[in-house]
């Protein structure tokens, strides 16, 4: 890297056009900030004001008091933990038996969790709705998590991670007769915890931010996730331009994801490194 | 569970009772996955070919004998369809504009990222990965909110001199903003996979070319695209598929319209779906998957000589 540390005029040009770039992406937090902690009057009377003249919490009074969003934000964790819980589980048992164990239609299993990740939601929304209504799942938060309890992301990210544990330790312990269930659970998962790591964050940031199926799935307000409760709550005709109410409740739904991110951006980005898929 | 397994004993006269227990341990182990990918994968994906070679309607799922079986009409109708056809070229318009300049923007900040530069730089990472994980219903909001026509965005072109216009309701000024969304949210997951790729490249190629007095831009040409190029491949496959089943920023920011000049398909299929109308829903369905398919099938070819 010599050539480079020549070209030091170069360099500050550089940071400039990052801080540009980063001040850019920034922008929408910067809006949201700032309009949530708007009243109503303001905004109506000066909307595309950058900053508050008079800051005001009441909006996020509003959101609980009268909006339902202790409701959305009770069902979305709700429907994060049966999501995170189903995938530590599935998942681990899944990507351990695809990297560790010899079996017959290990390549089937293999190819389904590829395809899996394939097939978009746009296709099978519609059926899967009808599997959901048949088993008197509709409007609920099981019908809701469901779908989502094994996904094939996280098996892989198991399988991938369990194909680097060598295979001599888990060796050891079968000719010392152990059976696989106590090969898989005190041998190999205390060893997956990385891999647990990125699951339970990856299946969380699915569950918390999954839109398009909850829209499907809930059809009355007490069951709404975050996501469905804030996008209803924008299209009632009383709040159109309601936005200091409406820019709360984006925080509201936004903030968990974000300070997770912010503390545990390595699994994050892991987790779409080393697939590329959300 | 204990098998006691004496010394010398022939293991490959066990074998075939061992393998057969194995495989089905190895099952049980897959039998949560394999559930829900049976329930919620593989049948609704063979039912949803079923149902687009049906009439099939939302008033019928308490009475199914009385649904007929129609061949490919639904197709045909589909074709037939202008919004459909509007529609697939929407989502043409999306991917060819969207996928460049999101690929654009994340090698431009991973080249950035990964010139040596040390302070700062899990800052900017942050920064510019952070929209991959921020909710996109709450940011569509954001941007109805700066782009409604006395938005913060107009407020900024007015104090420089210009008359913002009307950005969600002009059809011809819709695409462009629900694009620049799609980029926002997108560029981070692109930057992450080229400083992946980036830093996989060997570092002794480099003082070679410099050794060899190439500069900058010649070693970014000659040695850093090229070297790069299985890593584009993929970035450009995963935002393709990824771009053709765009559903949420047209749905949040202006649900198709106005005129349908952002409806995509996947939109189509959820308003046909909203209407009742299954078996049609169904078949447009199939359109998207088909297109999944055929760039993954591309994606297979391109990238099997590296493999």
């Amino acid at each position: 890297m010599t050539g480079v540390r020549r070209r030091s005029v170069a360099r500050p040009l550089l940071y400039g056009a990052l801080v540009l770039c980063a001040l850019l992406t920034l922008l929408p937090f910067v809006w949201v900030i700032s309009g949530s902690l708007r009243g109503l009057d303001e905004i109506r009377s000066d909307p595309g004001a950058w900053l508050p003249h008079h800051l005001t919490f009441g909006n996020f009074e509003r959101l609980f008091a009268t909006e339902g969003f202790g409701r959305f934000l009770a069902n979305s964790v709700v429907v994060a933990v049966m999501v995170v819980a189903g995938n530590i589980v599935a998942a681990s048992a899944a990507g351990y038996a695809l990297a560790k164990l010899d079996f017959a239609g290990r390549r089937i299993a293999f190819a389904a969790v590829m395809g899996a990740m394939m097939v978009p939601l746009t296709t099978v929304f519609v059926t899967q709705f009808v599997i959901t209504v048949d088993l008197g799942l509709a409007d609920t938060l099981t019908g809701i998590a469901l779908p989502s309890l094994a996904l094939p992301l996280s098996v892989f990210i198991m399988r991938q991670y369990a194909m680097s544990i060598p295979d001599e330790l888990l060796e050891a312990a079968r000719i010392d007769g152990a059976g696989e269930f106590r090969i898989f659970f005190g041998i190999f998962l205390p060893l997956a915890g990385p891999a647990v790591a990125t699951i339970t964050i990856m299946s969380f940031l699915n569950s918390w931010n999954n839109f398009l199926w909850p829209l499907i799935v809930a059809q009355s307000m007490s069951g709404y996730t975050l996501p469905v409760g804030l996008a209803a709550t924008s299209q009632a005709a009383a709040h159109v331009t309601d936005y200091g109410l409406l820019l709360a409740g984006a925080i509201v739904v936004m903030l968990p994801v974000l300070v997770l991110f912010l503390f545990l951006q390595r699994y994050f980005v892991q987790g779409v490194a080393g697939t590329g898929m959300r | 569970m204990t098998v006691t397994v004496l010394p010398g004993a022939p293991r490959r006269a066990r074998r075939p009772r061992g393998a057969a227990r194995r495989t089905a341990v190895a099952w049980l182990f897959l039998a949560p996955f394999t559930v829900v990918f049976l329930v919620y994968t593989a049948i609704p994906t063979v039912a949803a070919l079923a149902f687009s070679l049906t009439d099939l309607r939302g008033a019928d799922l308490r009475h199914p004998f009385a649904v007929d079986f129609t061949g490919l009409e639904n197709y045909l109708r589909l074709f037939q369809d202008q919004s459909f056809l509007r529609d697939i070229l929407n989502t043409a318009v999306f991917v060819a504009v969207g996928v460049p300049l999101t690929m654009g923007t994340g090698l431009a900040l991973a080249l950035a990222l990964n010139s040596g530069i040390r302070r700062m730089r899990g800052v900017f990472r942050t920064v510019f990965f952070a929209p991959v994980v921020t909710n996109i219903v709450a940011v569509a909001l954001i941007w109805q909110y700066a782009f409604n026509a006395s938005g913060t965005v107009n407020k900024v072109l007015g104090a420089v001199g210009f008359a913002g216009p009307n950005w969600l309701d002009d059809p011809n000024l819709t695409m462009p903003v629900v694009i620049l969304l799609g980029v926002w949210r997108n560029f981070g997951t692109a930057m992450v996979l080229f400083l992946a790729g980036l830093q996989a490249i060997p570092q002794d190629v480099y003082e070679a070319a410099s050794l060899d007095g190439a500069g900058r831009w010649q070693q970014l040409r000659r040695i850093t695209l090229p070297l790069l190029r299985p890593t584009t491949l993929m970035v450009s496959v995963l935002l393709t598929v990824f771009y053709l089943q765009v559903f949420d920023e047209p749905y949040l920011l202006t649900n198709g319209g106005p005129l349908g000049s952002t409806e995509s398909v996947a939109l189509y299929t959820y308003h046909q779906f909203g209407v009742g109308e299954f078996g049609m829903s169904s078949a447009a369905s199939f359109v998207t998957l088909l297109l999944v398919m055929l760039v993954s099938a591309v994606q297979f070819r391109l990238l099997r000589p590296r493999a």
